[in-house]
């Protein structure tokens, strides 16, 4: 008997333990990621921002949550009722899962997934089916149109993500993210951080770009264009189901941070391995880290117009798609010339 | 060996409104769709259609006045001044100088009250949120002068036939003038955000292109006409008031598309600027309305004392003025374009039939010839760049 609760039981619970050390501290995060972009939008607009509920509106998340939660429910007419119902919870389910093999610090991880990239990578490429089944299922032209849109959208920047991802690759040689994390330890000329960012800053950049072409996110929210679609392939959706959507995409947000922080930020690396910066705990730095990264991510949304979907698929295509695949080559050219190649 | 099979491709038929958020109040666009390129459009007016018109007609000509407030609630003061220096033709008065003066300086602020407005939602149009919020705060302060100047923030009532209702409080002039100083930072500021960028410039640049010939046909006026290269400006053309008397440019575009009717927006602004500097500076001294006691009611203070000024003020609320027998087409420049009024007297105290000519209908008429072609996510652009108020539309 004590062996069935040594072996089977505890594991188990010590799993569940450990996903909702994950996921609960992602979804207050993404409640106050709301929180925070309301605020700081709103002091780039020379408003004040939600200041009502709670001291500085700090209750705001939880009333809207509880807003969203005591709304009706309602399925549009002629709609598909299982693939409706299903579509935010494929897009909150992934946005979930893809935080299972994120490394928060060293070894602070639920699976330390060898291809962990991979499987990153495949669970952000799935979320395109969330939004697809609910602009199918709404029956409705808006919501039909926005899936159009973030379907074409999401899997033409995926391409250059994944380039982008490769060319990292080869610089770490590793698919396993913490290992990806450690090769950035080591300072680069001694001086500078060995974070990715430097040696591959132009890759950065369009990562980052591509991350908020990914997320939905300004300038190319066309999914949810509001000015044309209304809300995109949200619009039928209402109360929880609606709120799923919106947790699954800020969740996203925050995952996509969470990603570009492994890649080229250094993960929960501190800068310099000195005195007093190696002393805060490495999940500190992470959080950090992915808090600028979403800090651009709004001010980017304070800042520009929205592309057209036909400039969008453009700036994709023909810029990032082969920028990213020169970079590849000149990466792996120089890892081999420069007899670098790792392992 | 099978058939081939002809297949019938049907376009998509997308419903814009009326209950749109980028519709622009009720506007409802049926379009035409082949995927995401625009066929056709088919524009359908008249969700708030109140009758301005008709009502007008069994209103005596004071009380015609706040229903000209209503109909492009973007731009009120311009539209009375239409309406009042119509009834004045008739009345075959001349409004005295401050009067004139005061108009033409709350006609001018309400351009920019009006281009503001249009700049910042077409902005928001496009996706760019935050000019919206920083044009809406100079917007603020402007309808405060409104209120300072009228008691009412947008349905201000006060120009009237005979001159404005009363004179600028003290320190009003003051006021305007820092404010006027202040602005031009704020102009900068939205340019900042929006002239100079690529994605701004991509989504508008060669967008809903109008040319010189094709904007007359379609009876274009305003700003989108002299977006497309035509120098035509009632307030130099046919001056009005005092606009004779002052010193501005008529800025024109070039190529008639979406980022020209911004520019020239933009450009107007200052201009408008420079006409408020003016007023203030030359602004006389004087009465604000015509004396005559039979068009424009007596002071307060004579009424305690005087017979005869308590007369003409009961006459005037009651009955109002008797216009004499005629007609007269008096068109102004609106923020919109051309504004007019059609005004036919049969000598009573009620106008006989009041046409109005709004802008904003005709410049409605060129959605489908400009969007021909593009592709969805234009309309809101052309629908943001031709500044279409339903208030005016559907009258």
């Amino acid at each position: 008997m004590v062996e069935f609760w040594t072996a089977y039981v505890w594991p188990v619970l010590w799993i569940i333990i450990q996903i909702l050390m994950f996921l609960v501290p992602v979804l207050i995060g993404v409640a106050y990621l709301t929180y925070a972009e309301r605020k700081i939008i709103s002091a780039m607009q020379m408003r004040i921002g939600p200041n009502v509920v709670g001291w500085f509106g700090l209750l705001q998340p939880i009333a809207d949550a509880v807003k969203l939660l005591t709304k009706e429910t309602v399925l549009p007419t002629g709609a598909s009722p299982v693939v409706f119902f299903l579509a935010p919870m494929v897009t909150f389910g992934l946005a979930m899962m893809a935080w299972a093999v994120i490394p928060v610090g060293d070894g602070w991880v639920i699976s330390n997934l060898n291809v962990g990239i991979l499987y990153l990578f495949a669970i952000s490429s799935l979320g395109v089916y969330g939004v697809v089944m609910a602009g199918w299922a709404s029956n409705s032209r808006y919501a039909f149109l926005g899936a159009m849109r973030s379907a074409a959208q999401m899997v033409s920047y995926e391409v250059s993500i994944g380039f982008i991802m490769i060319s990292v690759l080869i610089t770490a040689g590793t698919l396993n993210l913490t290992e990806l994390v450690l090769a950035q330890s080591e300072p680069l000329f001694g001086v500078l951080p060995g974070w990715y960012f430097i040696p591959h800053f132009p890759m950065f950049i369009v990562f980052f770009i591509s991350v908020l072409a990914e997320t939905n996110r300004h300038p190319f929210d066309l999914p949810e264009a509001e000015s044309e679609l209304v809300a995109g392939f949200m619009t039928e959706y209402s109360s929880m189901s609606f709120a799923l959507f919106f947790l699954g995409e800020y969740a996203n947000m925050i995952m996509m941070s969470a990603l570009i922080t492994i890649l080229f930020l250094g993960g929960w690396l501190a800068p310099y391995d000195v005195a007093p910066l190696n002393m805060i705990p490495g999940v500190v730095w992470f959080a950090l880290k992915i808090a600028m990264c979403l800090f651009v991510f709004i001010w980017t949304r304070a800042t520009f117009p929205r592309y057209r979907y036909d400039q969008l698929m453009r700036l994709g295509w023909k810029i990032f798609l082969p920028f990213s695949l020169i970079w590849l080559a000149l990466t792996a050219g120089f890892l081999v010339y420069a007899d670098a190649l790792p392992g | 060996m099978a058939e081939p099979v002809e297949a019938e491709i049907e376009n998509y038929t997308v419903n814009f409104g009326p209950q749109h958020p980028a519709a622009h109040g009720v506007l409802r666009l049926v379009l035409e769709m082949g995927g995401e390129t625009i066929d056709r459009i088919d524009p359908h007016i008249g969700l708030l259609h109140r009758g301005t018109e008709k009502l007008i007609e069994y209103k005596t000509y004071l009380q015609a006045v706040p229903y000209f407030d209503r109909l492009d609630y973007v731009s009120p003061m311009n539209q009375e001044q239409a309406y009042a220096i119509a009834v004045e033709r008739l009345l075959g008065i001349e409004v005295p100088k401050r009067g004139q003066y005061i108009r033409m300086l709350f006609c001018e602020i309400t351009r920019i009250l009006n281009h503001i407005m249009n700049i910042g939602s077409y902005a928001m149009d496009v996706g760019a949120m935050t000019p919206f919020l920083w044009t809406f705060e100079e917007r603020e302060k402007l309808m405060g002068f409104y209120d300072d100047v009228s008691g009412a923030r947008m349905h201000a009532a006060y120009v009237r036939p005979g001159g404005v209702a009363q004179d600028m409080p003290a320190g009003l002039a003051e006021r305007i003038s820092d404010w006027a100083a202040a602005f031009p930072k704020i102009i900068d500021d939205v340019e900042g955000l929006l002239t100079e960028n690529r994605i701004f410039k991509q989504r508008t640049v060669d967008i809903g292109i109008v040319s010189k010939e094709e904007a007359l046909d379609w009876g274009f006026t305003g700003p989108n006409l002299r977006a497309s290269g035509l120098a035509w400006d009632l307030r130099k053309s046919q001056p009005y008031d005092g606009y004779d008397e002052m010193d501005f440019d008529i800025p024109i575009g070039k190529h008639g598309d979406c980022y020209d009717r911004y520019i020239v927006r933009i450009a107007e602004m200052r201009e408008s600027l420079r006409i408020i500097n003016q007023c203030l500076e030359k602004m006389p001294g004087g009465p604000v309305k015509v004396q005559d006691r039979k068009i424009s009611p007596p002071p307060r203070g004579d009424m305690k004392g005087s017979m005869e000024a308590l007369i003409h003020h009961f006459k005037l609320y009651t009955e109002g003025y008797h216009v004499p027998r005629g007609e007269t087409y008096a068109a102004v420049e609106a923020p919109k374009g051309e504004f007019a009024v059609y005004l036919i007297s049969d000598g009573s105290n009620k106008p006989y039939r009041c046409r109005i000519r709004a802008p904003g209908f005709v410049h409605m008429q060129g959605m489908d010839f400009m969007l021909r072609g593009h592709m969805l996510a234009d309309v809101p652009a052309v629908l943001g760049s031709i500044d279409i108020v339903f208030g005016e539309v559907d009258r």
